[in-house]
């Protein structure tokens, strides 16, 4: 068919109704071929140099670690830990909708008030938070509920009997949290098409249940990501708490160390733990993205399960994944 | 098909409606009566107004002056102290129930079936059992043609679909009142034929419908009444052989040539 092309081109063989172009073998290829496989070994020894320190470590006492994985005070720190998150999560969600609905509402005063708690919240580190928050009595020494500017009082309270180390560490946490999940319910409120709304009030619902049924259920595959995110972020930073004495798992570990100096291992429970935490969060968030992902898309994504399998495939056959990028 | 109008009192009167977006001036006054059971085409160019109109009904735009009434209830405001002011969002909803509007985009809620769709407000604003709800939407998604696809997800529905679903939806609020956006501006030219029959059915049920559209031959063969908008004011209006064969107005003519 194409004989002047098969010799003038040699990488292409000619066949009976077809030319097939084969790839070209240059001194550069070769070479990024070679260059591949040595920075691929390289990795591989760097990672069995990693176990092997971890496994044959002395430091590391993994007899110790695997007594005290289990240990009655360091359980009790998780179930904190947990604890804490979720309350943090459920605090920053409820005022993180507030604020953000603030933030779209077409009042000045409402708009300003979220911008400022943003403002503040986002600006200051969670850990000065922390510590600011437990110690507020010093700050605000009674906190009372009335009519404002000498007003009559409804309800008044000691500062110290309302911020408990709990209080504080839980408060913080979530008010914090408040201010991020403010952006991403903003976000995925705005991600919602405007004639929503508009279909909805035509068909004579308020604003509040077309938020409510249309708009916010809408908004959910733009929302549950980051929010999983933050979850997860939230369940770590609950650790900065344990600077104000709350017993969750990092500062039940420094009690036991700070005794029995064994500070690698029981910092290798809390690792462990936090690991364990982390990774079942990050399947949950995976089904309930799948969840509310229906109507969204025609096909459901794929399971946990079958993508982690298609990871492990690319990871055990290199070549394959590499092939895309190739020269 | 005309059809003689069954009050004296017109269903929706429409009174001096003037918009203002800013300084762009969108409607210049505008008053229409339309009758009961009667069938209003909106014609006219991009801009002119159409669109803006129909939402001045429902107040999905409040108008910056003037008023709509339906059945002598005026839509949106009422009198406080002599002036007029906005009605609180609750009533206003009500008002908004009992006319049906079809948008130009369908805008069906898409975390939710065809079926659900149709039975989202009818148990939500009306409070209706949702088995008695799902008896009325299977049988509405059986008059547009659709009673296969009641557990589809908009998604999975072609535009002319998508918009016989939000007719079902508009009319499972049994409204007084039909407002159409050009219902067929976002189809493709061979699905706008499925949609059309929809409404021309609609039409000889007996419904009041007041349809923004490009359709020469659906206003032309549905309507009993054309009404031409240009610049934001009604140029000229009547019965459609008059106003689409032999308009009397330069502006009318223009525009009816340039479709030609």
């Amino acid at each position: 068919m194409s004989a002047t092309r098969s010799d003038s081109d040699a990488s292409v063989t000619a066949l009976d109704d077809h030319v097939e172009r084969r790839p070209q073998t240059t001194p550069a290829g070769v070479a990024l071929t070679i260059l591949r496989w040595v920075v691929r070994i390289v990795v591989l020894v760097l990672l069995i140099d990693v176990v092997r320190i971890l496994v044959t470590s002395k430091t590391i006492e993994w007899g110790t670690v695997a007594h005290y994985l289990t240990f009655g005070q360091i359980l009790s720190g998780v179930l904190t830990t947990l604890e804490l998150t979720v309350a943090g999560m459920a605090i920053g969600i409820a005022l993180g909708v507030i604020l953000a609905l603030m933030r779209l509402s077409s009042s000045l005063v409402m708009n300003m008030a979220a911008s400022g708690y943003l403002w503040l919240f986002r600006g200051t580190p969670l850990l000065v938070q922390i510590l600011f928050l437990y110690n507020l009595a010093s700050f605000i020494p009674r906190v009372t509920i009335g009519v404002p500017f000498g007003g009559p009082t409804l309800v008044s309270s000691d500062t110290n009997s309302l911020i408990t180390v709990t209080s504080a560490a839980i408060l913080a946490l979530g008010l914090n949290q408040a201010a991020y999940m403010c952006e991403i319910v903003r976000a995925g409120i705005l991600s919602v098409d405007e004639g929503q709304l508009e279909a909805s009030l035509a068909l004579g619902m308020t604003r509040r249940r077309a938020m409510r049924r249309i708009i916010l259920p809408q908004a959910m595959p733009v929302i549950i990501p980051p929010t999983g995110n933050n979850a997860i972020a939230l369940l770590k930073d609950s650790s900065l708490v344990s600077v104000i004495s709350m017993k969750e798992l990092l500062y039940q570990a420094q009690l036991i160390y700070s005794a029995q100096f064994n500070t690698i291992p029981l910092l290798v429970v809390v690792c462990i733990w936090y690991l364990a935490m982390t990774t079942v969060s990050t399947i949950g968030q995976h089904y309930l993205e799948r969840h509310f992902g229906r109507g969204t898309t025609r096909t459901s994504p794929p399971s946990f399960r079958q993508r982690f399998g298609r990871n492990l495939t690319s990871i055990l056959r290199p070549g394959r994944a590499a092939e895309g990028v190739g020269a | 098909m005309t059809r003689p109008p069954s009050t004296d009192r017109p269903l929706l009167r429409l009174c001096g409606i003037h918009k203002r977006f800013g300084d762009n001036h969108v409607l210049r006054g505008v008053d229409l009566d339309i009758a009961a059971r009667e069938v209003v085409c909106l014609i006219g160019p991009s801009g002119s107004g159409k669109t803006t109109l129909l939402r001045c009904v429902n107040h999905l735009e409040v108008p910056t002056e003037g008023r709509a009434i339906l059945e002598g209830e005026l839509l949106g405001q009422y009198t406080h102290r002599g002036r007029l002011v906005p009605l609180p969002p609750r009533e206003l909803a009500a008002q908004r129930s009992a006319i049906g509007m079809v948008f130009q985009h369908f805008n069906l809620f898409g975390h939710k079936t065809a079926l659900e769709n149709v039975i989202e407000a009818p148990t939500q604003v009306r409070g209706v059992s949702r088995k008695e709800a799902v008896g009325t939407a299977t049988e509405l998604l059986r008059r547009v043609g659709l009673a296969d696809k009641a557990d589809a997800y908009p998604r999975q529905l072609s535009g002319g679909q998508k918009q016989r679903v939000a007719i079902a939806r508009a009319l499972a609020m049994s409204p007084k009142l039909m407002l159409f956006d050009e219902p067929t501006s976002a189809l493709d030219p061979e699905i706008v034929g499925e949609v059309l029959d929809v409404m021309r059915q609609l039409a000889a049920d007996g419904m009041t419908m007041l349809v923004a559209t490009h359709e020469m031959t659906f206003a032309r063969d549905v309507a009993d009444r054309v009404v031409f908008m240009d610049g934001g004011v009604i140029v000229e209006q009547g019965p459609p052989n008059q106003v689409l064969t032999a308009p009397t107005h330069e502006r009318t003519k223009r525009f009816l040539a340039r479709l030609l």
